[in-house]
């Protein structure tokens, strides 16, 4: 496949489809406003596109039993470096509970991935590939956080948007709010798509 | 901390702040695997014993060797990796000692691991500051905790087969729904306190 290809079916199919839901679900977290969720969206494109560079790179290096314990140091190396510049540039952000937690999930994700892909694929398809993945999650957990930033909080990248008698609704920055809002978002693109087909 | 302020301290991890749905969501996902419940409970009491086992590993590596080097950062790292360096004899063990169980359980060993991982790095947060056993009784409360969740909502799944939702929903959508609405439960009990 061609680079472009590689990157607009990834998109495409990382969206329609909710196979996303891994990372998603791991980014419930870190998805209560939009702020959160575009520097949540950021970190993760840019661990999958790394990861994905080194486990291809070492595919080939790695004796396939330890190919598991080896990614698992490649991978969490590399959250952890991503969590010390988040909590460098961001520190109100990385001190929030559960910041890294998404950060670890999101990790494992890109180990199946790593362990489905990389070794078939030489490393710059699979660059390719983190990075259309990373961006779908991004535009996905952005929607996310803005709709419960708004409904959460009556703001949104912490400007207010209505007047002062606009009664937030606290449900939705809490983790319940969050599955419910992914929940119903899924569901809203799982509707457009069944409208499409014939 | 005495036996009661522990005993409250487990209570309060599984009940109250169950890290499924009060702390990190990032669990649920993983709980979707699964068919019946008896599969369900297994999976958790695996993960709760390779929580309990990795917690009292990585706390003295946190105290003997991180604190002393000014390498607290690298504590998440730690326990994740300890966490994947435990579930291989795990699995092993529970598949040499209890094979009938192991097979019927269907226990996956990728399975377990992320959701080690995940609860792991979890309780690691909460649990910053606290001694060695607050921190064991955390991690086993995190791990059983866990397990009611997935109990909970494996059983629902069951019921779920049988009853009539808008198309656009199936699959994903219902399931989360479901843990929101369970969460939302669980915030019920949120104000109470054991001791």
């Amino acid at each position: 496949m061609k680079p472009q290809a590689i990157l607009t079916s990834g998109l495409a199919s990382q969206i329609l489809i909710p196979v996303q839901l891994l990372g998603l679900c791991s980014a419930l977290a870190a998805s209560a406003s939009l702020q959160n969720g575009a520097v949540m969206g950021a970190a993760v494109t840019g661990v999958l596109v790394l990861s994905n560079l080194l486990t291809s790179l070492l595919g080939n290096l790695v004796d396939g039993r330890i190919r598991l314990a080896a990614y698992t140091v490649v991978i969490i190396g590399i959250v952890s470096a991503a969590g010390l510049i988040i909590r460098a540039y961001l520190p109100a952000l990385a001190d929030s509970p559960g910041f890294f937690v998404p950060l670890v999930a999101v990790g494992c994700l890109v180990f199946f991935q790593a362990d489905a892909l990389s070794l078939k694929i030489a490393p710059l398809p699979s660059v390719l590939d983190g990075l259309a993945t990373g961006l779908a999650f991004t535009l996905v957990l952005c929607v996310l956080s803005a709709v419960r930033e708004i409904l959460g909080t009556g703001a949104l990248w912490n400007l207010p948007l209505f007047g002062e008698s606009f009664q937030p609704a606290l449900l939705m920055v809490t983790p319940a709010g969050g599955l419910l809002t992914l929940g119903f978002l899924i569901a809203a693109i799982q509707h457009i798509g069944r409208r499409k087909e014939p | 901390m005495n036996f009661a302020e522990l005993i409250g301290l487990a209570a309060g991890t599984i009940l109250l702040e169950n890290f499924i749905f009060a702390k990190h969501p990032s669990g649920a996902f993983f709980l979707k695997t699964n068919e019946n419940m008896k599969t369900a409970a297994g999976v958790g009491l695996a993960v709760t014993l390779v929580m309990g086992l990795s917690s009292v590993i990585s706390f003295p590596a946190a105290v003997f060797f991180l604190t002393p080097l000014h390498l607290e950062y690298l504590e998440p790292a730690v326990s994740v990796l300890a966490i994947a360096a435990l579930v291989y004899p795990t699995e092993t063990l529970l598949r040499k000692a209890i094979p009938a169980l192991y097979t019927s359980l269907g226990i996956t060993l990728p399975h377990i691991a992320v959701n080690c991982a995940v609860l792991g790095a979890a309780a690691l947060v909460c649990r910053n500051g606290y001694g060695f056993m607050a921190s064991a009784v955390t991690s086993v409360g995190a791990g059983l905790g866990y397990t009611l969740a997935l109990v909970l909502l494996t059983g629902i799944r069951g019921r779920l087969a049988f009853s009539d939702y808008p198309k656009a929903f199936e699959g994903a959508p219902i399931f989360l729904v479901t843990a929101g609405v369970l969460a939302l439960c669980f915030m019920g009990v949120s104000g109470l306190r054991f001791w």
